[in-house]
């Protein structure tokens, strides 16, 4: 299991075939990449802040949840902080498992989780200023459909 | 001594990243109450506490957990994380 938050970028291609490799027991891996995507056509860039040290353990605490849930071999999640221009990759998951349907759900869990349970806060810098991206209703909605 | 951390927004209005603080507040609403007590930056950014979420110690916990044995509060407002 590997947690990296991080200023630098990364290279989806290059992690995701490094997570891939030598492995036995592993039927099934699965890769999600997210972008900066302008909705409006002004967005610049985000800024994400962080609040360093608890964006490690609350995603370990996910990644834990998760493989409690889920037969899963690996995880790993690296999220970037800082500026981030549109078009640029904010963060991605990546799940290992020995069948598929553990390692889709496994990835969407924790997407789910990552986007109202881990400690980064958007704010859009865009042509008209800036604002803080507000928490969505239905991301709390996505959260309820893996609890109870 | 406890450190408070803020962050987005609520480190905006406030005005600071961190700060010690002396307190005696027995939960973190009694903490609220007292920063809300000493300046109008304070009370604007804690008005609204369903707005606001806390953390212990880097954990996510209720307003009205207690602060007994606490070293850092952080506040902050919902995440907008992935």
């Amino acid at each position: 299991m590997q947690v990296r938050v991080q200023d630098a970028g990364f290279d989806f291609g290059s992690e995701l075939s490094a997570f891939s490799e030598n492995r036995e027991n592993v039927g099934a891996v699965v890769g999600f990449l997210g972008l900066v995507r302008d909705d409006t056509g002004n967005l610049e860039a985000l800024e994400i802040e962080h609040y360093p040290g608890m964006c490690e353990s609350a995603i370990a605490a996910m990644v834990d949840q998760a493989r409690a849930r889920w037969d899963l071999a690996d995880a790993l999640v690296i999220h970037r902080h800082g500026r981030l221009a549109v078009g640029a990759q904010i963060m991605m998951v990546a799940t290992a498992a020995r069948h598929r349907v553990a390692a889709f759900e496994a990835a969407e869990f924790l997407m789910d989780y990552l986007k109202s349970r881990a400690p980064f806060w958007k704010k859009e810098v865009s042509r008209d200023g800036t604002a803080w991206v507000a928490a969505k209703d239905i991301d709390e909605d996505a959260l309820s459909r893996w609890q109870g | 001594m406890l450190d408070i951390v803020y962050f987005a927004w609520v480190r905006e209005r406030i005005g600071l990243p961190r700060e010690r603080v002396e307190t005696s507040a027995a939960t973190v609403l009694d903490l609220v109450a007292e920063l809300r007590a000493r300046e109008p930056r304070y009370e604007a950014a804690f008005a609204d506490t369903s707005a606001l979420r806390v953390a212990l110690d880097q954990q996510l916990a209720g307003f009205d957990s207690p602060l007994a044995g606490v070293r850092e509060v952080a506040f902050f407002p919902p995440m907008t994380g992935g």
